[in-house]
């Protein structure tokens, strides 16, 4: 670790936190359906949707009309971006000549995008088809992080509302959250990238003649405004194969350091919203900085274990100052790999600059574990703000009962329904990622697409169930994923993690619309303090991430100790 | 607050044996079935004892190792049902002793309402409506309404008070309760409440836990530990995959101990220990529940409705301060009013002489060997007084002394009149002194706040709990009280409806609300309040609609009762967070023993230094059951409660239980695991 790694690190960080304050205002005006400086632009373009949908702006709904709307644009999604695929070979912009994607790879794939997962299980180069790329996968990418922002926005409303059965409209919230956010956003980073020489154009790849004087095809295509997107709406589905650590998809230090503010801008700015909305800025900062201070730990442990090093590379004799080297790319160093593997697995994005399975083993062990925790650091746009709420639930009702009242979160009491729903979405993650994974472990067709043997595959296992249910989309790589088993059952697991959370989510808030608002007292257990925000670490710590500690020590924890003693996988 | 509570030692030996008994009992799974996380740990000990007998009859395995987790499972399910056996045998010796006022009750059922004839019937047999006649010395057969005549009775069965109480038609205090003795004259009661519903009835059924229902809050507490156990349960079950891969081959003993040991069997054990206690607490309070919802919602209090006499002053004005007129000495003053006030036997005259006696050092006796002629107090003169020879010495009302010293109020000393005017305006009553023609000066009567009642307030303010003080007095006399009892605002000349708006307001407003009442206009109040406190002595109306009735008629009680109900959520919490934290440790425990033998290199998280993979497990196994049996005494005394503010409080408990629960598993572990190392146990 060097000072000018964390120098690095911290300068991206500090302007996360500098644009959090203004954008989060922003969005706080566009939920509430107040003028922007935008609206001059999109207001008539959002009212031609209206008018098209039949939509009536004015008209709310309550929490089964909200789920309902959520789980009817998530199908149609799904169709059609199956349809797409499956007929590719048809439809136009394919100059490559792509054939139409294998049904499993169209389901996975599919449901990937509409669940804001973004796993890949092929590589896109040379899979999928411009139109594919572009009709599909990016206008997934929007629509699947708008959905999730309309989620939370419906959330919080329900906790500044009293004695109310609407959440809002989640056409109006999600029409918003492209039009205004997102959509506006992807356009100034993506002339950005391409100001930074990232590749934006329709054409299939270029030829060139190397110095040995062999023809190269080198791909490319409309990568910029994917990459752009892929960022901001937390996705992380890359244009190629190798994600962020192709140069077209990271040309350099600067782009990378873009990159993992893009990725954490939109899902901070909420939070603040999320404090800005329900009247208490102090808790929008404190759920912020239990998210930072894990992140910050999280990106710290990784930038230690691997400039720490692999004994048994030094024995060999490389140079032990480097680190573990393995896996990275040298444009990028120790620190600019350390702090995007951390970002994109406490973020739900799954874009990796770094490959994961060369990560020493505790510095494997670190995404991993972040994802596990439930992809609320600051996680997914939306849906890590909801999953943070149903933390801080589970918080105040713990530790809430400590000061003698009836557990209060911002003035709405936490009882048996809210409680309910709570622990059917915290179940969500262990069955998904615990329950598939030991099937994994112990069937043949599990079995057959590990590449190493021993804790490294576990990892492996382990790591493709936790991205799938956690809707991050990373890949440990080492699985070979694009096989009928794991298709199917990782196009489960996204959707479990996405929808049998949702739906929970939007049940808690139906319930908290309801609920008369108790005015704070002193004898109110305060939820925007230091105090709590250590509390809701722990909280985090200990229900969201120690089911998983057996399992890990069987992968990470145990070929940490294997390869202290030399042993390899 | 212990010391008004009638103790019960924590481990009273008949108690205990009826606990035992009890906890055996309660291990039928149908009932256990209620308790999710005990009921797991039973099941899950049933299948250990199988595999123990497979392993005994088979001579196969390691029966030594696993007859010593099933039997310490099985401790854990009894530690659990004992917990709760024991908080309710508590109830039970003192439900026991209102059955035996019960039995054997009979009614004279007067054949006509105004009559004199009755036929003797049994108290079961009693409708809604009939008219009895209860005499000297006969025990009333139910509850009731007097609708004639006025008695004594001795209510010391529900009340443990054994001084006799008035009863009367009409009024504040027409109810009686079935069970109580009537000690003087007759009564003709209608009867209010069918038999098997009478207070006592419902007092039985609650102490005795039958009527006990969960709670909202313990209900919501049940689904995040049921929860919790169907996480864990995730956690186990798919672990024997990952194992498998890993060639570990990992046996259901095994499992089963890694699960009951995470699982959150401390809390989930001590549940209804912690409910049933409170209400127990509650009950040594003199204070009958009719809900556990009541008492949860006590803790939930933010306004509490208080009436100002006798909660907030003594109820009585007392004299305070003797004002002379000039060129008169206090001294002078002081001994006139006291010569004045021997003749006058109410609590005011009393308390001037009090007060004379006490700052002045004067005697209560007339001067020896002059005679002296008392004019008692009388409500017409509103004067009382001592002739003593030609000296003519009166107290009383301003006007009547003014009177009686022939002056008109422009004629008065201008001293005299400020000190009037002063007395007044702080909402005091000023009463004149005068001798002959003279006046001497002014003596100022007040309400006296009770000594020690401004810190409990402050205290409840800390508490967050706003105190609004309910009078009947003007505004100005109300002001001055509840500014010098530092109560948080106070509602002046005070109907019932004024009240009951109030409460509604404040409800609006999404606040609870805590009153206590006894009159039947208090009525509606109390029902539309969250927390309505009944007086024993009160109205059967007044009974019914509030949702706890206080057998010693003390308004103050609603302090105690919302301090009892923050100690049961608070006690909840703490051993919730304690039991969560303990799992830290058990994993440290139970990982690396579990795979030892597939990666040496996992002894590295053996931290501890445990024995063996068998002893760390098996003590694993007894720490979790062991820590029931330490905790139940704190489960029953109740985490205590200081009045510091919700983040103080918290970051105590946090301390204790938190950091507590973090650390303790570590050091007591590893303590038994020297223990079972020693004996040779595994």
């Amino acid at each position: 670790m060097t000072l000018v790694g964390w120098l690095q690190i911290s300068l991206t960080l500090i302007a996360v936190l500098l644009a959090v304050k203004p954008l989060g205002l922003y969005m706080n005006r566009v939920f509430a359906g107040e003028r922007t400086f935008l609206s001059p632009v999109f207001k008539p373009v959002e009212w031609a949707f209206y008018k098209a949908a039949g939509i009536d702006e004015k008209r709310e709904q309550n929490w089964i009309g909200y789920t309902f709307g959520v789980l009817l644009f998530s199908i149609a999604g799904f169709v059609s971006l199956y349809v797409i695929l499956r007929f590719q070979d048809v439809l136009p912009l394919n100059p490559q000549g792509f054939p139409a994607v294998a049904p499993d790879l169209a389901f996975n794939t599919a449901v990937s995008f509409i669940t804001n997962t973004n796993w890949q299980s092929y590589g896109g180069e040379t899979t999928m088809s411009h139109f594919s790329q572009m009709a599909g996968l990016t206008v997934h990418n929007f629509l699947s992080g708008a959905t999730g922002m309309a989620v939370a926005v419906a959330l919080s409303r329900a906790f500044v509302r009293s004695h109310m059965t609407t959440l809002g409209n989640f056409w109006v919230d999600m029409t918003r959250a492209t039009l205004y956010v997102l959509l506006p956003l992807a356009v100034v980073v993506a002339l950005i990238f391409v100001a930074m020489g990232m590749p934006q154009t329709l054409d299939a790849s270029v030829t060139a003649t190397t110095l040995e004087g062999v023809k190269q095809v080198i791909a490319t295509g409309p990568v910029a405004s994917q990459e752009a997107i892929k960022q901001l709406g937390t996705n992380g589905g890359g244009f190629f194969n190798v994600n962020a650590a192709h140069p077209f998809e990271n040309p350099n230090a600067f782009s990378n350091y873009l990159g993992v503010f893009a990725m954490l801008v939109v899902s901070s700015a909420m939070v603040y919203t999320f404090g800005q909305m329900t009247g208490n800025r102090r808790q929008g900062w404190a759920l912020l900085s239990a998210m930072g201070l894990l992140l910050v730990v999280g990106i710290g442990a990784v930038y230690w274990a691997e400039t720490s090093g692999n004994p048994i590379l030094t024995h060999l004799g490389l140079d032990p100052l480097q680190g573990n080297m393995e896996g990275k790319e040298l444009r990028f160093g120790q620190s600019g790999s350390a702090l995007y593997t951390a970002v994109t697995t406490g973020l739900s994005n799954g874009g990796v600059n770094t490959m994961h399975a060369s990560l020493t083993p505790l510095g494997g062990l670190v995404p991993m574990f972040l994802i596990q925790l439930g992809e609320v650091l600051p996680g997914g746009v939306g849906s890590g703000l909801y999953g943070m709420v149903v933390f801080a639930i589970l918080a105040v009702f713990v530790a809430g009962l400590m000061v003698g009242r009836t557990p209060e979160l911002l003035g709405k009491k936490i009882e048996s329904r809210e409680m309910k729903y709570a622990m059917l979405a915290v179940l969500v993650l262990p069955l998904a990622i615990l329950g598939f994974s030991a099937l994994a472990a112990i069937l043949p067709v599990g079995l057959a697409g590990l590449l190493n043997k021993g804790p490294h595959g576990l990892s492996e296992i382990l790591y493709a169930y936790s991205s799938a249910a956690g809707n991050n989309g990373s890949a440990f790589a080492g699985l070979t994923a694009n096989s009928p088993w794991y298709n199917t059952t990782l196009g489960i697991a996204m959707l479990l993690g996405r929808f049998a959370y949702i739906v929970p989510v939007l049940a808690i808030a139906g319930s908290l619309v309801a609920k008369q608002k108790v005015p704070a007292s002193s004898g109110t257990f305060p939820t925007d303090t230091p105090l709590f925000v250590g509390l809701l670490v722990g909280i985090i710590i200990i229900l969201g991430g120690l089911q998983y500690f057996p399992a890990l020590a069987l992968g990470p924890i145990v070929e940490h100790f294997l390869m202290l003693a030399g042993q390899t996988f | 607050m212990s010391s008004q509570a009638k103790s019960i030692s924590l481990f009273d030996g008949a108690i205990l044996a009826q606990a035992l008994k009890g906890s055996i009992l309660k291990l039928d799974p149908r009932q256990l079935v209620r308790n999710p996380v005990i009921f797991v740990t039973e099941v899950v000990a049933a299948v250990v004892t199988l595999l123990w007998l497979r392993d005994l009859i088979s001579g196969s395995g390691t029966p030594l190792f696993s007859g010593q987790i099933a039997a310490w499972l099985w401790f854990t399910v009894i530690f659990a049902t004992f917990s709760e056996a024991i908080a309710e045998g508590r109830g039970k010796a003192q439900a026991d002793s209102l059955k035996r006022t019960k039995s054997d009750l009979v009614a004279k059922r007067l054949k006509a309402a105004n009559g004199t004839e009755y036929d003797t019937i049994p108290a079961t047999s009693l409708k809604l409506g009939d008219i009895i006649l209860v005499e000297a010395g006969d025990l009333i057969p139910g509850d009731g309404e007097i609708i004639e005549g006025v008695a004594s009775v001795n209510e010391s069965a529900i009340t443990g008070e054994s001084a006799p109480v008035i009863r009367e038609s009409g009024g504040d205090r027409s109810a009686v309760t079935g069970g109580t003795q009537l000690l003087s004259d007759c009564l003709k009661i209608r009867i209010t409440t069918k038999p098997g519903e009478t207070f006592v009835d419902r007092m039985i059924a609650l102490i005795e836990g039958a009527e006990r229902q969960k709670t909202p809050n313990e209900i919501a507490l049940s689904i995040l530990l049921s929860g919790l156990t169907l996480v864990f349960l995730i956690a186990v079950v798919t672990l024997s995959g990952l194992a498998a891969y890993s060639g570990t081959i990992m046996t259901v003993t095994v499992l089963a101990a890694l699960l009951v040991t995470l699982i959150p069997t401390t809390i989930g054990g001590l549940l209804s220990a912690i409910g049933i206690a409170g209400m127990d607490r509650l009950i040594r309070f003199n204070v009958i529940a009719t809900s556990g919802r009541a008492v949860e919602a006590a803790g939930d209090v933010d306004t509490l409705l208080l009436d100002k006499t006798g909660t907030i002053t003594f109820g009585n004005r007392m004299a305070t301060e003797f004002i002379p007129v000039d060129g008169i000495s206090e001294d002078e003053l002081a001994n006139a009013a006291l010569q004045a006030s021997l003749s006058d036997e109410t609590a005011e005259g009393r308390s001037i002489v009090a007060l004379a006696q006490a700052d002045y050092g004067l005697s209560d006796t007339v001067p020896k060997g002059k005679e002296a002629t008392f004019i008692p107090f009388a409500a017409q003169t509103r004067i009382s007084g001592v002739d003593i020879g030609t000296q003519q010495i009166r107290k009383g009302a301003v006007d009547a002394i003014l009177k009686f010293a022939g002056l008109g109020k422009d004629t008065a000393p201008q001293s005299f009149q400020k000190a009037v005017d002063s007395i007044a305006r702080t909402g005091g009553t000023p009463l004149g002194v005068a001798e002959n023609g003279r006046l001497l000066g002014v003596i100022h009567l007040k309400d006296v706040v009770k000594p020690d009642i401004k810190e409990r307030f402050a205290a409840l303010r800390a508490m967050g709990i706003k105190t609004v003080m309910v009078t009947g007095d003007n505004p100005v006399t109300a002001a001055a009280i509840a500014s010098e009892a530092g109560v948080d605002d106070f509602m002046a000349e005070a109907t019932p409806e004024q009240k009951l708006a109030y409460i509604r307001k404040e409800q609006e407003g999404g606040r609870l609300i805590a009153m206590c009442g006894d009159g039947t206009n208090d009525a509606p109040a109390l029902a539309q309040a969250d927390v309505g406190v009944a007086m024993q002595s009160g109205t059967q109306a007044a009974r019914e609609a509030g949702n706890m009735v206080d057998l010693d008629s003390s308004p103050t009680k609603l302090i105690e009762i919302v301090e009892i109900g923050k100690q049961i959520l608070m006690t909840r919490g703490s051993l919730t967070t304690f039991s969560i934290a303990n799992d830290v440790a058990k994993y440290f425990a139970i990982i690396p023993a579990l795979f030892v033998a597939t990666y040496p290199q996992l002894g590295a998280l053996n931290v501890m230094g445990l024995h063996s993979p068998q002893s760390a497990i098996l003590s694993a196994v007894i720490f979790n059951a062991l820590i029931i049996i330490a905790l139940i005494p704190l489960a029953l005394k109740g985490v205590p409660y200081r009045p510091v503010g919700a983040s103080a409080l918290l970051r105590r408990n946090l301390l204790v239980y938190g950091l507590g629960g973090l650390l303790v598993p570590f050091i007591g572990i590893k303590a038994i695991d020297l223990i079972v190392a020693a004996l040779h146990l595994v």
